[in-house]
């Protein structure tokens, strides 16, 4: 793997904490609501990061946040003609897919970052990471942004394979209230989208509700 | 934190390192791992120990270059050393940090190192001051450092409590070491620790193959 300036500069810029897990039966998906300018200036303080694709597919968003939105909805888009053609809804994996078409081609041009994550009738829960250039990787959970960097340690150590919802929930609040407490660029609520069989849910847990931890 | 590009014929030995000491009832635990590494790709030592005796009962902890960091502890050693024979007593962990603190502050242009100093002393009993690039000094119950530290702020956050046993506290360290290792190009190799407690230092090495293993995905 090459590592230019171009590559630095794109990581330094992305504002975020972003988190997927898979549980058995669903997938958890979070968010910070922060976006910045040039990382002195909130410009919003209640942005939601989770955006809904389809039915039972979440996005999540990081880097450049017009890149990423305009990716996302080309991918809304896209994603609405493939699941009319087929006749039926869409795999996790197709529109992974078609992010990472968009990713990929225009890699020159876009520094944009995802997670998606949802449901589907043949796999299941399923959580994918499309990275900056392209690269789709399947994974049992996923963290992404810059607050990701503080809490490598913390998801390494914490994650167990087969958590209920409830551990699930608690282990994503968890990781994005820690990310938030360090990374200067996260912060504000914490927005969560839970997606199983029965359809998705969101919630979303004030700053003053998330878990405090020992402040030295 | 500054970045270095990996490159080969980036030459400067930079301690690129992972540093830890924590602070519980009745000593303090203090830990490194073992790689110094030249331009980010070539590692140019996998056993080097960065947890250094500057006296009995003060270690401290060494991170950026490695050239500075060495020049300044063994200035912080001598200096201590004929300090506390000036006073007739062990030395306080506050005059050790305070030392460190003069060469990192009087010669900030040129140095590019940031310490932690922990250690026992009778006044105050277990302590740990993390003394940064610029010469600030902070006395924590615990600190992490180094390019390494930057993934384990969740983890030290979430798992830190004051108050600890001996055990526990060791436990922490080295769990917190094995996460940042797992994850930092830089850092890795073996995990050197140190426990000092009134009755005095120990030093204890764990093997790559002992450390703890964690969910890897």
């Amino acid at each position: 793997m090459t590592s230019n300036s171009e590559w630095r500069s794109a990581a330094v810029s992305t504002g975020t904490t972003i988190i997927a897990v898979r549980y058995d039966g669903g997938v958890v998906i979070g968010s910070d609501s922060r976006a910045s300018m040039g990382g002195e200036y909130v410009s919003s303080r209640v942005i939601n990061k989770v955006v809904q694709v389809h039915d039972k597919i979440f996005c999540c968003m990081s880097g450049s946040l017009a890149d990423a939105q305009a990716v996302t909805n080309a991918v809304i888009h896209k994603l609405n003609f493939h699941s009319m053609q087929m006749g039926e809804p869409p795999l996790v994996q197709s529109a992974a897919s078609i992010m990472r078409e968009f990713c990929y081609n225009h890699r020159d041009e876009l520094s944009a970052g995802f997670i998606v994550a949802g449901w589907d009738r043949k796999r299941g829960p399923q959580v994918f990471q499309v990275s900056l250039g392209g690269m789709v990787v399947e994974q049992e959970f996923t963290i992404g942004g810059s607050g990701s960097t503080y809490i490598y340690g913390y998801v390494d150590a914490k994650f167990k394979p087969g958590m209920t919802r409830e551990q699930c929930l608690s282990f994503t609040t968890n990781a994005l209230t820690l990310a938030m407490d360090r990374d200067n660029v996260s912060g504000g609520v914490v927005h969560l989208a839970v997606v199983t069989e029965s359809g998705a849910e969101r919630q979303l847990i004030p700053g003053n509700k998330l878990p405090m931890f020992h402040r030295i």
